[in-house]
């Protein structure tokens, strides 16, 4: 019983500690950002290393996401009796909404989040970041403005891409396994197309990034003891900023789609 | 002495239960090259980071020309270190940076410096540790001691009135380590600074200081000249420069 109570207690502060340590960094983030300019190099840099060349592993992921969607639809369509002309719908209004921006949200805190968080954690443990301190540079402006902004920017950016592939993914699947014709499909994404759908996709995509971006850089700085501390701030990273991403998502889903 | 350059007053400092520094006192005068010994894990890395607000203290003060650099912030803090340069115990390079981005990096970031002027200066400071030919070089295709004389060239880029070497010799070989130390002697001499190594190479800290101080317990043991601390008689002290287990001193 004691031993439960302490582990309770020790997680409960636990998550008091990273809670804080986010929104101080958060704090701090937005602070560095009105010497932006100074690190416009550093961004752009960022924004192709961590956004850009996400790029093809998004394509991938995308095509299999739209292809499974339109093929379970068509199954599921199958069993309520439901036309298939509704395919392109379906697809379109599960893809826009939400697979497209929380699918690949989770995947860029796989790939992004985790290698942000290995690379500042190693910094951190090898006396990096205190040789930028001693040099009067401040980290959180070097290191962590330019990744959480390209974080912010990146994932929407991808997330466009994705809406696009997996439709082509969903219409594939329809042509080639369901038998619906390309245009049937097309036309009912049309259809159900609306813009604020895709625009929230897109807001929804940077406040995600920015999750990942922070937690990233949070659980980096926050690494200690050597290989070890920096394997956790890793796996730490991916499993706190994967679960943001869902709880933001439903809160998303709360507040923009009234039941 | 109220007007000591760098003062260190009662400074404590912990980890989690763990006291690592229990009541240190010291002053060190300008132009001075002071050593710090001690057994691994004493503190002396921890006191050095003080100076620098690297750390920041449980209690007590650092205070450098009078001013008490655990209270500064913001730009008081950026001209603080800007005025002291710091070797690292593992070099500390920038991995993702060539051997010249690291040694300009202060330069540019902070100094905002044109690129002729980084460059004139990143290859002067190269000369001066004997490496004015490995600019393009990447941190992992140098070996230890290359690596510790791009650390000390690029610790006296902006050409600082304080260094401070954290274990400038460790995992080098002792010629390599020599060389490290001939190095710190001539560039201290040469730029006139206050220098403050810590170091548990015996060897080392009797060639490069003027004055020694060992830390045990997290107090200051001793504090005296390399001739003083040779003939102490001092139980603690003795043990320790005499590298042996047997003595007062426990190892952990």
């Amino acid at each position: 019983m004691q031993f439960g109570l302490e582990t309770i207690g020790r997680r409960g502060v636990n998550f008091v500690r990273i809670t804080g340590g986010l929104f101080v960094l958060l704090g701090r983030f937005i602070v560095s950002l009105k010497h932006a300019h100074k690190s416009f190099g550093l961004i752009l840099e960022q924004l192709y290393v961590l956004g850009v060349k996400s790029l093809p592993l998004i394509v991938i992921i995308s095509i299999f996401v739209g292809a499974v969607s339109a093929w379970q639809a068509a199954y599921q369509f199958k069993f309520i009796g439901a036309p298939l002309r509704l395919l392109g719908h379906a697809v379109g209004k599960a893809v826009v909404i939400e697979l497209a921006p929380v699918l690949s949200a989770i995947v860029f805190a796989g790939r992004v989040g985790a290698g942000v968080a290995a690379e500042l954690g190693t910094m951190k443990v090898t006396e990096q970041i205190d040789a930028l301190e001693s040099m009067g540079i401040n980290p959180i402006r070097y290191l962590a403005m330019p990744r959480i902004i390209a974080c912010v920017f990146m994932v929407p950016f991808l997330v466009v891409f994705a809406n696009f592939i997996a439709i082509m993914g969903g219409l594939i699947v329809s042509v080639i396994g369901v038998d619906v014709s390309s245009e049937t499909f097309l036309n009912g994404f049309k259809d159900s197309f609306q813009l604020k759908d895709f625009v929230n996709g897109l807001v929804k995509a940077a406040v995600f990034g920015l999750s990942i971006g922070l937690v990233g850089c949070y659980e980096g700085f926050a690494a200690s003891g050597g290989a070890q501390g920096v394997g956790k701030a890793t796996t730490t990273s991916v499993v706190i900023s994967s679960v943001l991403i869902l709880i933001f998502n439903f809160l998303f889903a709360v507040i923009l789609f009234r039941v | 002495m109220a007007d000591a350059f760098i003062s260190i007053r009662d400074l404590f400092k912990g980890f989690g239960a763990q006291e690592v520094l229990s009541g240190v006192s010291l002053d060190i005068n300008k132009g001075e090259s002071v050593a710090i010994i001690g057994q691994s894990g004493c503190g002396k890395s921890v006191l050095l980071k003080h100076l620098i607000q690297l750390l920041e203290p449980d209690s007590g003060q650092v205070l450098i020309e009078g001013e008490d650099v655990t209270a500064l912030h913001g730009r008081a803090l950026v001209k603080l270190r800007s005025r002291v340069g710091m070797l690292f115990q593992s070099s500390a390079l920038f991995d993702s940076l060539t051997v010249a981005e690291n040694v300009g990096l202060g330069l540019k970031e902070t100094e905002h410096l044109d690129d002729a002027t980084i460059e004139r200066t990143v290859r002067e400071k190269l000369d001066m540790v004997g490496l004015g030919d490995i600019l393009e070089k990447m941190p992992s295709q140098l070996s230890g001691g290359m690596r510790k004389r791009v650390g000390l060239a690029r610790a006296i880029a902006n050409n600082p009135e304080v260094l401070l070497y954290d274990e400038p010799t460790t995992g080098l070989d002792p010629i390599t380590a020599d060389l490290i130390d001939n190095m710190i002697v001539e560039l201290n001499q040469k730029l006139n600074v206050t220098s403050i190594a810590v170091t548990h190479d015996m060897k080392s800290a009797f060639k490069i200081a003027s004055r020694i101080i060992m830390l045990y317990q997290g107090k200051v043991e001793i504090d005296g000249s390399p001739e003083e601390i040779k003939n102490t008689t001092n139980p603690v002290v003795r043990q320790f420069i005499e590298g042996s287990s047997i003595g007062p001193v426990q190892v952990q």
